[in-house]
């Protein structure tokens, strides 16, 4: 069977290393279309439909497959995935140059192989007798490659002839290369370029516009001006990489100034962590998450990071010259010491696009088919693109691809994707906030709700095993109001000895997800559930989350249960840990578990179980501020929905109860706990959580701040943090602690996931605690059930399963879970955002008090505590005269002709809808008091022009 | 860059293989005509060499000798050109000791000592190019090289390495493959009894999955004892008509 030949592949790695490997050819390999008799008894089944007809291409009448090369399927990937193309052949050598050169299209184009309904077929063409080619000398891999994919494309045309005479199926080699072509063409393969192909296909003419426009020679000519320095080669950039010349690192644009960016450098060295670029010739082309290669420019050309809000609004793409002109006003003198190490992009080592959503931007000119294309994320320039139906386009959310940036063009080049919907429509703004921050949000596969458990669903003898009953215990929920997932539950009695016992009962999600299965691989991708302002996108489908998991009161539900011993000094005597069956007595708000509490006339066991919790909680809470865990403080807010239209009426920021940090405090000794006990089980593959300790000079902010105003704030430790947090208080002004807690959490870092074996350093900063994990939450989030498996494991209730044990598998699924927990919690805030927009058009314009919490060089950033709302006010407006402007950096101030702006300063500003761009709607804050004459508005709004002022508030004028 | 992808998602290997097939073996009995014994192997680019001497007296000190059983004693050494880089390899290093160690309680399972109490079998194997499943190849000739000194053995001893990767065993594992870093499984087994000699694993694999490879790596080696019985089957024809018989 294996009729094998032996070939010595000679490469040169490295140094003069000479590699020898076998490359055996093989003749049973099968060309996979269904009814070819000579293959007929390869290993894989048939693929290609015998008889693809659904495609009429006016080039070629009769029925075909296509033979794509590597550069149509790098970049027409979008094309290839529409329904309308099936029936390609993908060349194993095709397949192998793209995932080196683009992870996300070869996933992408694994998942159409994989997909029964696109008849793709991937062809082993390098190990196929008859197809292998051998490098000629003198050859370059390139060359060889494509000479492979010829050959191997002549291959099928003549073995399709020998299946049958009659049916004339035919390959056709699609290629963007014309001396590919042209060769191809010379050898009797049919061949033609993928923009020749699809515009041939007359049945789709929609399939145009999402063709990528590659950047031609013709094109490159006309239109002369070349703007951007050219990218260097790989090779020379690996070269200066590691002479020290070029420094590799994330490119990074900012959000609030097109023509800066920063660049983190990887690698351990201390200096040189953030390199700045400003200018659009310094950036050179790069897109924000990009792997790039910066040069360090001489010290006396570098920059501060300037503190103006940019951008980028003109229409017009000639005006280089007005951009200088916006360039030198970043460059305003500064001291010395504000000075920042300065580069500029010399090449891109890797790209990181993705498709973006955003809006078109119709160009003036009626007849015109280039238009530009605004993302909505404002880190991502605007893209050009090459459409028809652009009025159709116009006012609706698209999607939108990049194909390249030629050195002469202001914008990056790119193709029209998808269309989302209407603009401004709940449903399409919630679809594009999803897609922006990648939250896999489609309904539930069949194969994943196969696995659901039938309905009715009821507790069996044989679940009882390794389980204990504790439905006799009087167990009780506390959630917020209209919490549908409950995942924890707590008791508390005491035993006969004098101590406490207290339970926490977490709902037992790894029952019902197993391990390896569909349900599970969907619910480790998701790895979170996310909740938006009116919408949850749940991690597990519904039955479970809301029913089958959720610990309702009075039914039998499984759970996962932590049981201390303490003393009634809250001192943990045991601690033990079992598999149960519970029924909960009572599912309690906060507000009626805290009524509960404070009232004197209740005497139930529920309640008697939840003063003893009570108590404990405190006695806990004292200890571990003690210790040094931070409280922190964000501004946050809820909605009130109208019930009929969904629409806000309105907000309120949440309240904190005793009961809210009673559950919580249970919470985190039980997480803990379990830590401890995972950790101890399983050193090198346990799921902890971490929240470094942030570097000293995140805190600057917070110190400077706390200096206007006379207060000392010490950061060395996270105790002497705390305690000064604590301490900062002002008799004149009480707002002044929170505000200082918000900046303290603003310079905190972000807590990750991270596998044991793969990390020393476990110490939670906030919770002061040396170990921690998430056990808690199984139903929503996918790093509990792994934690719940692991100590079901230690437990000996279940058992093992190979990748739970294996470190590298494990601190893969911990990156996929941090991506997405920070994606979820962006998704949340830019839902809050665009409802407080909603909020906002609907009641007009408002004029509030606000602080201040940061101060920039044209502009404050102010919080309004009323709304938890933060925003930006300018004072540099297009057409009015600019204000005299003097920034300091070392008090944080601002002077605005003779009033002068310090942090945490309390100013009036008037809140409204800004719709004149329908692109970013957004809110704008104007100044109302103090009055600045000239620049702050007046509180009477008759003269303002913007939006519709039809509910004007009487306590404007108060 | 992405890393190298060790089984497509159409199942084939690096070098076009499939999950469970062989490199290529070659094997040549009575290589040398001083030794009592002696064979060459060929799998893929593997390359090894085994000699046998005895069983004879006990060399050097008597007191080693068993009173019930005959001294098996195994080196193994590798040539200095045996890899890609060129690279001195003293004698006695821990590597050569180990694999020494492992020939030696291989044997010493197949090998019918007790038929020569008081003496001493000498097995010498040195491999002259490496690409992976050193072990197996050395088991394999010397298997053929006891086999030609006529010393009487139980069974066949064929060996054979498995590998792991994304949820398929792989059988006899290039050079390349091992390096990647998966789990790695060298079986020593006698075919038709199906007893295991040796089995040794380095890196961690989950006991659900031992099965799988073992399984692999036990076909694998069966598959080995075909074609060493062919090369034995010729070589002995070959004697035999040399003989004139």
């Amino acid at each position: 069977m294996l009729k094998s030949r032996t070939f010595l592949k000679k490469t040169r790695a490295g140094g003069v290393m000479k590699i020898v490997r076998e490359h055996y050819l093989r003749d049973d390999i099968g060309c996979g279309a269904s009814g070819c008799a000579a293959c007929g008894s390869a290993h894989e089944g048939p693929v290609l439909e015998p008889q693809p007809l659904d495609r009429v291409s006016s080039l070629c009448p009769q029925p075909h497959y296509l033979l794509p090369d590597t550069n149509v399927l790098l970049h027409q990937i979008d094309v290839l995935e529409d329904p309308a193309i099936r029936n390609v052949i993908v060349l194993q050598t095709v397949l192998q140059e793209v995932r080196n050169r683009s992870a996300p299209v070869y996933k992408r184009i694994r998942d159409a192989t994989n997909n029964q309904e696109k008849h793709f077929y991937t062809f082993t063409n390098e190990h196929h007798r008859e197809t292998y080619v051998e490098q000629l000398q003198g050859e370059t891999s390139n060359d060889r490659n494509d000479r492979a994919i010829r050959v191997a494309a002549k291959w099928y045309n003549e073995h399709l002839k020998k299946m049958s005479a009659e049916n004339q199926l035919r390959v056709i080699f699609i290629t963007n290369d014309r001396k590919n072509k042209e060769k191809a063409i010379e050898e009797g393969i049919p061949a033609f370029t993928c923009e020749e192909y699809v515009k041939s296909l007359t049945a789709n003419p929609e399939l145009i516009d999402r063709l990528a426009c590659l950047s031609e020679e013709g094109n490159e000519i006309d239109s002369g001006k070349i703007i951007f320095s050219e990218h260097l080669p790989l090779s020379k950039l690996q070269q200066g990489i590691k002479s020290g010349a070029y420094l590799q690192g994330t490119f990074r644009a900012s959000r609030e100034n097109y023509l800066e960016a920063t660049v983190w450098v990887h690698g351990d060295t201390e200096d040189n962590k953030e390199i700045i670029l400003q200018g659009l010739k310094n950036l050179n082309r790069a897109i924000h998450e990009d792997i790039v290669a910066v040069e360090l420019l001489p010290k006396n050309q570098w920059v501060a990071p300037s503190s103006v809000v940019l951008l980028d609004e003109g229409q017009n793409e000639d005006d280089m010259e007005k951009e200088e002109e916006r360039e030198c006003t970043l460059k305003t003198a500064v001291s010395e010491k504000m000075l920042k190490p300065t580069g500029r992009v010399v090449g891109i080592i890797r790209r990181n696009w993705r498709p973006y959503c955003g809006m078109l931007s119709k160009s003036d000119i009626k007849e015109s088919r280039r238009h530009l294309f605004t993302p909505a994320d404002k880190r991502i320039p605007r893209i050009r693109i090459e459409t028809r139906q652009a009025s159709t386009l116009e006012g609706q959310r698209i999607i939108v691809a990049i194909d390249g940036w030629p050195r002469n063009s202001r914008y990056p080049n790119g193709h029209f994707v998808k269309n989302l919907g209407e603009v401004g429509d709940k449903e399409t703004e919630t679809e594009v906030l999803l897609l922006e921050h990648d939250v896999p949000h489609q309904p539930f596969s069949q194969a994943v709700l196969s696995l659901l458990p039938k309905m009715p669903w009821s507790i069996t003898e044989k679940d009882m095993k390794n389980r204990e009953d504790l439905r006799h215990l009087c167990v009780c929920s506390v959630d917020p109001p209209g919490c549908t997932d409950i995942d924890d539950a707590l008791h508390c009695r005491e035993l006969e000895n004098g101590n406490l016992e207290v339970g926490v009962h977490i709902a037992d999600v790894s029952y019902f997800i197993r391990p390896g299965n569909a349900l599970d691989q969907e619910s480790a991708r998701r790895g979170t559930t996310v909740y938006l302002c009116e919408k949850r996108i749940d991690m597990v489908p519904e039955l479970l989350s809301s029913n089958l998991c959720s610990l309702r009161s009075n039914v039998d539900r499984l759970a996962f249960s932590c049981i201390w011993e303490m003393n009634h000094n809250a001192e943990i005597l045991k601690t033990r840990f079992t598999k149960s069956v519970i029924n909960s007595k009572a599912s309690l708000t906060y507000a009626e578990a805290q009524m509960r509490i404070d009232s004197s006339t209740m005497n139930d066991s529920i309640t008697t179980s939840l003063r003893g919790l009570n108590k404990l909680a405190k006695i806990l809470k004292k200890g571990r501020i003690e210790n040094g865990a931070l409280t922190l403080s964000s501004p946050e807010v809820r909605f009130h929905m109208d019930s009929e239209t969904h629409d806000p009426i309105d907000l309120q920021t949440k309240e904190l109860r005793e009961t809210n940090s009673m559950v919580e405090e249970f919470m985190l000794l039980a997480n803990i706990s379990v830590a401890k006990k995972i950790h101890e089980e399983f050193s090198e593959h346990a799921l902890l959580r971490k929240h470094p300790a942030p570097p000293p000079s995140n805190y600057e902010i917070l110190v400077k701040a706390a200096k206007s105003k006379n207060l000392e704030i010490k950061t060395d430790t996270a105790k002497a943090l705390a305690d000064s947090l604590d301490q900062a208080d002002s008799l004149t002004f009480p707002y002044l602690n929170t505000l200082l807690r918000i900046l303290a959490t603003r310079c905190m870092m972000q807590a990750v996931y991270f596998c044991s074996g793969m990390d020393t350093d476990f110490h939670h900063y906030g919770l002061a605690s040396p170990i921690y994990t998430h056990f808690t939450s199984p139903i929503r989030r996918y790093a509990d059930i792994i934690v719940h498996r692991l100590l079901a494991v230690a437990v000996g209730a279940d058992c093992t399963y190979p990748e739970l044990t294996e470190k590298h598998k494990l601190a893969e699924l911990c990156k996929n879970l941090n991506f997405r927990h920070k994606m979820a919690q962006y998704a949340q805030r830019a839902s809050v955002a665009f409802h407080t927009q909603l909020f906002f058009k609907s009641k007009g314009i408002v004029s509030e008090e606000a602080y201040i919490l940061f101060v920039r060089k044209n502009a404050l950033v102010v919080l309004i505590p009323k709304y938890g709302l933060e925003g930006t006010v300018f004072f540099e407006e297009k057409d009015k005269p600019k204000p005299r402007l003097t920034y300091d950096d070392e008090i944080p101030s601002l002077k605005i002709e003779d009033t002068v702006f310090h942090i945490f300063d309390k100013v009036k500003v008037k809140i409204m809808l800004d719709s004149s761009n329908l692109q970013h709607q957004k809110i704008r804050m104007s100044l109302v008091e103090p009055q600045i004459p000239g620049i702050s508005v007046p509180t009477d709004t008759s003269n303002m022009d913007i939006s519709e002022p039809e509910t004007k508030k009487k306590k404007l004028q108060k | 860059m992405a890393g190298l992808e060790l089984l497509s998602d159409q199942g084939y290997r690096v070098d076009g293989r499939r999950a469970g097939e062989l490199r290529k073996i070659q094997a040549r009995m009575g290589v040398f005509a001083q030794a009592d014994g002696s064979a060459y192997i060929e799998q893929g680019n593997t390359k090894a060499l085994a000699v046998v001497y005895g069983p004879h007296e006990i060399r050097g000190s008597r007191a080693r000798a068993l009173p019930d059983r005959a001294l098996v004693n195994c080196q193994y050494s590798s040539a200095t050109f045996s890899t890609g880089e060129r690279k001195r390899r003293p004698h006695g290093d821990r590597k050569s000791c180990e694999m020494g160690l492992q020939l030696r309680q291989t044997f010493e399972a197949a090998v019918l000592t007790q038929l020569h109490p008081r003496s001493q079998i000498d097995i010498y194997v040195q491999v002259l190019q490496a690409d992976g499943g050193t072990y197996a190849a050395c088991v394999n000739a010397a298997t053929l090289a006891v086999l030609d000194a006529g010393i009487p053995m139980r069974d066949f001893v064929c060996a054979c390495s498995a590998g792991f990767v994304d949820g398929t065993a792989l059988a006899d594992l290039s050079h390349v493959e091992e390096a990647a870093g998966g789990p790695q499984l060298a079986l020593a087994l006698l075919p038709s009894s199906g007893q295991i000699a040796l089995l040794e694993m380095d890196a961690r694999l989950h006991e659900d999955q031992l099965e799988q490879v073992l399984e692999t790596a036990a076909q694998a080696a069966r598959d080995v004892h075909t074609l060493l019985d062919r090369v034995v089957r010729q070589h002995v024809q070959e004697a035999s008509i040399l003989l004139g018989d």
